[in-house]
Formats: structure tokens, sequence, C-alpha cells
């Protein structure tokens, strides 16, 4: 028997309520299966659930505020190789049973990511949080229980103070860790999107609105094309130590109605033709302008696109996600005076700024990246 | 489908996308994209709701004769089936 927790989502994250149960007692569960959805400060997240076997009991009933780490469901095994633990998720043997942690570390690339954590203890996010403004040390009080507020000691709040929302907490945290730890540079060029443009113009003149690309569905790709020849962009900055991913899984900065952005992961953005790719954009842009995304894609970002597409910006210089190393801005596209074969032309072009962690690499290699890029862009064809 | 009806027919499409800003507080004659907030993946998402409940295509060329409000409404009253 073992026991499906509430996940943590990211350092802000306390408690979640459950607000549904996706699969029926009694029913078989797969690992990746979608389990539940809980609502949290960021909206509704959906998680999966990481074995085999069959769900046995849900524990809490729906509308209930379960705090990080709280067993929901009981599943039951019937392989006992099932019982394994997975090799990259930590699990604590809880009496004689054993609680199935879904694959989510405190350490997600999500916006809401936490803050430096170096000794392995299990720290709730509101304790984290409360001992970086209180300057108390972590290390104090050992690995073994779960760290709470009740272990720290209390903040005197100025009584005229106006509290974060929980969106804007996220972001400060991640973006202040990011400021402190991460020592970025910077590198600007000129995209020419003149094919790109015409190609997706030639594209979608035949097409229904609904089968429609969008430019950004190429930059993504042109991106993950990029990151084939330069990997040191893509991964995770962890425990002092880069571990590039061999998949690209794009964070997409897509802004909330309402204030706040999120970052959620277009998995594997290399594979499938461009139109898929647009497909599975506009769906992960649906879903979260709905306020509804798994946890899957808060977690997985490997490098992030930001692009204020429509809003006039000549360009965006960006703040890395921790633990990622890269992001990239792109400006809004739009007529520029270029010099080709030694003619000004109006030519149709954005700027494209590279935010990079200097830990990981330098400006050479930054600069060869951004160029990849821009060139990836100049054979949409190839895309 | 008469004007007004088509009228609240946008205006409809409009708040399914940006259901906090109200009509009445826009300026129909600016850009519609900077008066409801919307970005290039919004407004694909518009003309898609929109084709399906018009019965016209709307392509792609023709994005610029909708910059605004009005200019959309008077397309849609060309274009509508």
């Amino acid at each position: 028997m073992t026991q499906f927790v509430m996940p943590s989502l990211g350092a802000d994250m306390e408690d979640a309520i459950l607000v549904e149960q996706l699969i029926a007692v009694g029913k078989p569960v797969h690992r990746g299966d979608i389990i539940a959805a809980v609502e949290t400060q960021k909206g509704v997240i959906e998680v999966e659930v990481f074995e085999n076997g069959f769900l046995e009991k849900w524990l809490v009933p729906l509308g209930t505020r379960v705090p990080v780490g709280t067993p929901i469901a009981e599943l039951r095994s019937d392989d006992a190789s099932n019982l394994q633990e997975e090799p990259d998720m930590p699990q604590r043997l809880v009496s004689d049973h054993q609680r199935v942690q879904p694959r989510i570390s405190h350490a997600t690339p999500s916006l809401a990511s936490n803050f430096p954590n170096k000794v392995r203890q299990r720290v709730t996010p509101a304790a984290r949080r409360r001992a970086v403004q209180t300057g108390f040390d972590l290390a104090t009080l050992g690995h073994e229980e779960i760290i709470t507020l009740d272990d720290l000691p209390q903040v005197q709040q100025a009584p005229d103070t106006t509290p974060l929302s929980g969106m804007r907490q996220a972001i400060a945290a991640a973006m202040s860790r990011s400021k402190r730890e991460i020592p970025h540079y910077y590198l600007s060029n000129i995209i020419d999107l003149t094919a790109a443009e015409a190609f997706v113009a030639d594209h979608n003149a035949d097409l229904p609105p609904e089968k429609r690309l969008l430019v950004g569905a190429l930059f993504i790709r042109a991106i993950a094309r990029a990151i084939e020849k330069f990997p040191e962009f893509n991964g995770l900055f962890e425990n002092d130590q880069f571990l590039p991913n061999p998949k690209p899984h794009i964070g997409m900065a897509i802004n909330l109605r309402g204030g706040g952005l999120v970052a959620p992961a277009l998995h594997d953005a290399d594979t499938g033709s461009l139109d898929d790719l647009m497909g599975r954009l506009r769906d992960l842009v649906e879903r979260v302008r709905q306020g509804r995304f798994r946890a899957r894609e808060m977690s997985d970002p490997t490098i992030t696109l930001t692009s204020l597409g429509d809003r006039g910006v000549t360009g965006i210089t960006g703040v890395i996600f921790p633990p990622q190393v890269a992001i990239i801005g792109i400006g809004t596209p739009d007529w520029q005076p270029l010099v080709r074969e030694g003619q000004i032309v109006a030519r149709r072009a954005a700027t494209v700024t590279l935010a990079a962690d200097h830990r990981v690499s330098d400006g050479h290699r930054g600069a060869g990246f951004l160029l990849s890029i821009i060139r990836n862009l100049q054979k949409p064809e190839t895309l | 489908m008469t004007q007004p009806d088509l009228r609240d027919a946008l205006i409809i499409q409009l708040g399914r996308i940006a259901p906090e800003i109200e009509i009445d507080t826009i300026d129909t004659a600016a850009d519609l994209r900077d008066e409801f907030d919307i970005d290039s993946m919004d407004f694909l998402k518009l003309i898609t709701a929109l084709a399906d409940e018009f019965a016209c295509p709307i392509p792609e060329a023709d994005y610029d004769q909708m910059r605004s409000f009005d200019e959309m409404l008077a397309y849609l009253k060309v274009h509508a089936k």
C-alpha cells in the first residue's frame, strides 16, 4: 500500500485545495495519469501519479485544504516491483507505508522557485520564506523532520504594509533569487523576419483560423534547433552544478489577465511538425489562461522564451528563472531599415536578446547561440 | 443577422477572451488589441470563434481591415453569413 501525497508545486505553496478526484476508487492508475486537480495561488494544477496500481481510497474529501506532504489517496500496487523508489525522487518511509512523492522537487524551475537550499532538508515554503526574511539559519534545525513555520521565530510585521498576492510573492521570490544568485550577461541581435513572416503568410493563406501558424511557433522551433548545437543554454543549475537537458522543454512566459505571469513548459519543442507545435502552443496558452495547467509543465522548463509580441517594445532583457540558465526575449516585429547589398531596405525585423548565466557559459558561445537562432529563422521551410 | 445582433455577438466573443473589459469603457475606433489587451494568440482565438460563428473564413490577409472594434463590426457586416 502506498500513499499519494499533496505535491509541493513551488516555494510559495504551503497547501492547496483538492478540487477534483479524477480516478474513481478501485480503478487502475498508470504512471503519468492525472490523478487529481488542486487549486493553488497560481490556479488549478493537475497532478500526476508516478506509479502503476489501483486507487484504493481517497483520504480527503473534495474542497479540503491539504498541506503539502499530506496523503490524499491510497494506492494499491499489485506488483511489488512498482514499490521501488524512483531513482530521482526523494521518498520517505512513513510507518509501514511508503509515501509516493510525485516527481516534483522543491527546486522547480517555475516562477515559484524556492530559495537556496544546499542541504537536502525538507522545509515548507512558508518556513523557507520566513527563514530568509529573518536571516534564520535553517541548517541549525537538522533534516529529520519537515521544518514548518512553527520551528521558526516570529516575524514582526509592520502594521501598514499591503501583503503581496500569492502570484506576486511567487514572482518576487524567483526573481529576487535570480538577481541574487545568477551572474547574468546579455547579448542582443537583430532577426530579419522577412522570410519567416512570408512563410507564415503563405502557409496560412488558405487555412481556416484554427489551423493557422503564429510566427511565435517558428521562434520556438528555431530555439529548439539552436539548442542542439548549444546545449549549455538548456538545463538546470542546481547544487553548484549545471545539468544540461537532452530535450528542449521551452518555458513560455504567458501573462495572465488579472496580473502576473507563468512560464510553463512546451515539452519537446524539437519534435513534430510546425503545425503540431502550434497546436500544442495553442493548447498550452488556452489552458494557462483558464488557470489550468499540469504540474509537469510548471516543473520542467529548461530555458524560457519571453515575447511581448504585440506591445511595441523594441527588445526584452529577461531575468532568468532559476534554476534555468538562459532566457530569450524577442521584441515586437516591426519594419526596420536594414542594409542589404549596400542598399537601405525596409525589412520586417525584431530584436532578440539572450540573458544567460555566466557560471555556465560565456558571451562567445552566447553570440553563437543567438546567431544560430537567427539563421534557423532565415530558412523557415526547414523548421 | 442584423447589425445589433452582430454587435452583441462580437461583444460576447470578446467577453470570452477579455471578460474584465466592459464595452462601454473602450474606444471602439482605437486598436482592438490595445483596447482589449489581447495578444496575437488571443486574436487568433477570436478570429477562430468569429469564423466559426459567422461561417466566413476571415483570411489572414484581411486582418488589416479589422484593427478596431468598429472596423471588425463593419467587416462582419459585409462577410457574415
